[in-house]
């Protein structure tokens, strides 16, 4: 597998306090790689050192296989947690002049940048001020001018930070869009709710190290811990039949709907092994829901962080 | 494709020359200034033509022409009334003070117990008068008793004025060095006042990407160095402009002025470049010009102004740079303007010590060692040896090694000072929250 970025032993101090320590990171091309850590774990520090804003103090960062250079800027587009725009310069020649710096040439920034408007909806902005919009239309320029020069490599810190439901929606299937065209995106946030649905590779970083990566669903596999969701439609006593299963297993949670006749409950299996419980259950009643559970991205965080502090 | 630094600098000139406070400054600040002048001339006119009337009670023998009505004061003069009715009267009119001279055997006597009576405390302007007419009489009076007749007397008082000349026996004029001193130290107030104003406006400009959060997505395509170096060529340029706007309006108000006043410059020029030295056979042809004028004419245009103004642009262009760099850096170690002022009173400090040391030092003695040390210290030497330059390089002016020397360290200070601001930058545009402390600024240099 190719990798857009490849981190080795990457770290960076200011003054005594470390940002990041011996932080070693694969990102695969063409995927969404997510960056998780509470606030002030390092991640921006990473994402600057990749965008050559600051520099790792020992590591090195290889972008395409060749160590990090001025020339790769131009292949990467940056949104920032701490982003805004001039307040008092048009819209237009904002995104214009951030479109040159990054190395295209007005008329083909022109060019990209009316489809852009046209297809976000927002082409009678052009000639306002930003101090003009509401904080969200201002996001949606950010967004654009992030990715009108089509970087290999993207890089969001916080990208729905500001944005109301309906249009965080709109820039996620952007997002979504960008990379079945084969970009690869790097993904930075403290909110691992927004992670699952978007990220396949993830990276843990908490105090400065990382401390989980890999694919989000080898790690999520890896982190069942063979506890099922059962839904049952009940003939008999539901108390009785709880009864039953509480001597041959631990029981989590439980729920009877007498209306329904629906007995759900949570239990924790021994073992992976599913077989003997599923033929005893489908034997005694109606088996309509037989799931694993799997743990979400904040439990594996919230886990994965609490086994660490304590280890130490 | 332009270069990052071209867009950048662009951007920060259009940014500038587009605000309107800026357009209104352009606008207003000539008609400011020549209305300030206006009313200082005006009010100092007002200020000065109130006529001071002083009453005179003169029981003595004595002094009784002497005190005619000048410039700024009249006398009215009281008799035969006793001194408390005399203050009564002058209280009561209003008048300035009461002169009494009591009887007196002489006029050293009478001088000697003469007594100014003034409501306030009198006026320093108004006594030295009064002194010089009794100074005058007495003088007289004293030479007198040596035998000198009043006629004798009046030659002696006859006023002197030296005449001055160089060694190449060029007929020279008063306070040519203070006029010398004055245009370089012209030259000195317009760099100060450009640092203080465009350094400045780069220190605003930087807090204002700080705080609309843009500075990141900047410096994601291009290097903070490269940022700093086009918001500070970009406001430069704007204030070129302005100045440039403000010198050809001046040019303008100056051409009108001579249309009105009717001064004949053609003919003041043309008398000063046929005059190169000899002042001998010009009487025959000469215009009304007086001679003094046409020598100020003279020794203004003998200022070596090539040298003036080249060194000039050289330590205007370095000067710049370097406290324009502490203005960035000052403005992106903090987050908002009111957290400047303890960071820029240290900048400012070196400007005005190098101003007001320059005028007095330089004034009284272009070489001396206070004058010398200010114009090799970088951060005073823009201003300082550009009020020594007009006096030319090498003998008479500044020695040729003190300028080399100047610029050597000035350039020294420019790369030493604008890579730490530099750094100072890059850390600072990144840092929100808490105003940095000066042993932060000094640990972010390591960063």
């Amino acid at each position: 597998m190719d990798h857009i970025l490849v981190a080795k032993d990457v770290s960076k101090s200011y003054g005594e306090h470390p940002a990041l320590s011996n932080i070693s990171l694969k990102i695969p091309e063409n995927c969404i790689y997510g960056l998780l850590g509470p606030n002030g774990a390092g991640k921006t520090t990473f994402i600057r050192i990749v965008n050559q804003i600051t520099y790792q103090d020992t590591g090195s960062v290889l972008f395409k296989g060749k160590p990090l250079a001025p020339e790769h800027i131009a292949q990467i587009g940056y949104l920032p947690e701490e982003r805004g725009l001039y307040k008092s310069m048009k819209v237009g020649d904002q995104a214009l002049y951030l479109a040159q710096l990054k190395g295209l040439s007005r008329n083909e920034a022109k060019k990209r940048l009316k489809y852009w408007f046209d297809r976000l909806d927002i082409g009678d902005w052009w000639g306002k001020k930003i101090q003009e919009l509401s904080k969200g239309m201002a996001q949606k320029i950010q967004f654009i001018v992030t990715i009108l020069h089509e970087p290999k490599l993207l890089i969001f810190d916080e990208p729905f930070s500001g944005f109301d439901p309906i249009n965080a929606n709109i820039i996620k299937d952007e997002i979504l869009q960008l990379k079945e065209k084969g970009t690869s995106i790097i993904f930075s946030t403290h909110r691992m709710e927004s992670v699952e649905e978007l990220c396949e590779y993830i990276a843990l970083i908490h105090k400065s190290e990382k401390i989980l990566d890999g694919k989000l669903s080898d790690i999520k596999k890896s982190y069942k811990n063979n506890i099922f969701n059962i839904g049952l439609e009940l003939d008999r006593n539901a108390d009785d039949f709880l009864k039953m299963i509480r001597d041959q297993f631990q029981v989590l949670d439980s729920q009877y709907d007498p209306m329904e006749k629906q007995l759900d409950f949570t239990i924790q299996l021994p073992s992976n092994n599913t077989t003997g419980i599923l033929s005893q259950l489908s034997q005694q009643a109606k088996v309509n829901r037989f799931e694993e559970t799997v743990p979400s991205a904040n439990d594996i965080f919230i886990q994965t962080v609490n086994k660490r502090d304590n280890g130490k | 494709m332009a270069s990052k630094l071209q867009l950048i600098i662009k951007r920060e000139y259009l940014a500038k020359v587009r605000n309107k406070s800026f357009i209104v400054m352009t606008i207003l600040s000539p008609i400011l200034i020549v209305g300030m002048i206006v009313l200082i001339a005006y009010l100092t006119e007002v200020n000065d033509s109130e006529k001071r009337i002083v009453a005179v009670l003169n029981e003595s023998d004595f002094l009784h022409r002497e005190f005619a009505t000048s410039e700024n004061m009249s006398f009215v003069q009281f008799h035969d009334i006793s001194l408390e009715k005399a203050k009564d009267s002058t209280n009561n009119m209003g008048l300035y003070g009461l002169l009494h001279l009591p009887k007196g055997e002489n006029l050293e006597q009478a001088s000697k117990q003469a007594h100014l009576y003034t409501k306030d405390n009198p006026n320093t302007h108004i006594t030295q008068q009064l002194e010089g007419i009794f100074q005058k009489k007495l003088r007289q009076n004293r030479l007198g008793h040596l035998g000198v007749s009043a006629e004798q007397f009046s030659t002696i008082e006859k006023p002197f004025e030296l005449n001055l000349a160089t060694f190449e026996g060029e007929k020279s004029v008063k306070g040519i060095t203070e006029i010398k001193a004055f245009i370089g130290g012209g030259f000195g107030y317009a760099i100060m006042m450009f640092i203080i104003i465009y350094g400045t406006f780069v220190m605003r400009s930087v807090i204002e990407e700080k705080t609309s959060r843009i500075i990141e997505v900047i410096i994601s395509s291009v290097k903070p160095f490269q940022l700093m170096l086009g918001k500070i060529i970009g406001t430069s340029l704007a204030g070129i402009t302005q100045f440039v706007i403000w010198l050809i309006s001046a040019g303008i108000l100056l051409f009108m002025v001579v249309l009105i006043s009717g001064i004949d410059m053609t003919a003041l020029m043309a008398e000063v470049q046929n005059t190169p030295g000899a002042m001998g056979g010009m009487s025959q042809f000469s215009t009304p010009l007086s001679n003094d004028t046409i020598l100020y004419a003279r020794e203004i245009l003998n200022i070596p102004w090539v040298l003036l103004i080249t060194s000039f642009l050289l330590y205007f262009v370095l000067g710049y740079l370097i406290y324009s760099s502490i203005y960035a850096a000052i403005g992106a170690a903090v987050d908002n303007e009111t957290d400047t002022q303890q960071f820029v009173f240290p900048v400012i400090l070196p400007l005005m010590l190098a101003i007001y040391v320059g005028f007095f030092s330089v004034f009284s003695n272009p070489h001396g060692p206070i004058a010398v040390g200010f114009s090799l210290f970088p951060l005073t030497s823009p201003i300082v040896m550009l009020m020594r330059l007009p006096a030319g390089i090498g003998e008479g002016g500044v020695p040729l090694w003190q300028l080399l020397l100047s610029i050597a360290l000035l350039i020294g200070a420019f790369l030493a000072i604008v890579s730490l601001a530099a750094k100072i930058y890059r850390v600072g545009i990144l840092m929100y929250g808490k105003r940095p402390t000066y042993k932060e600024l000094v640990k972010w240099l390591r960063y």
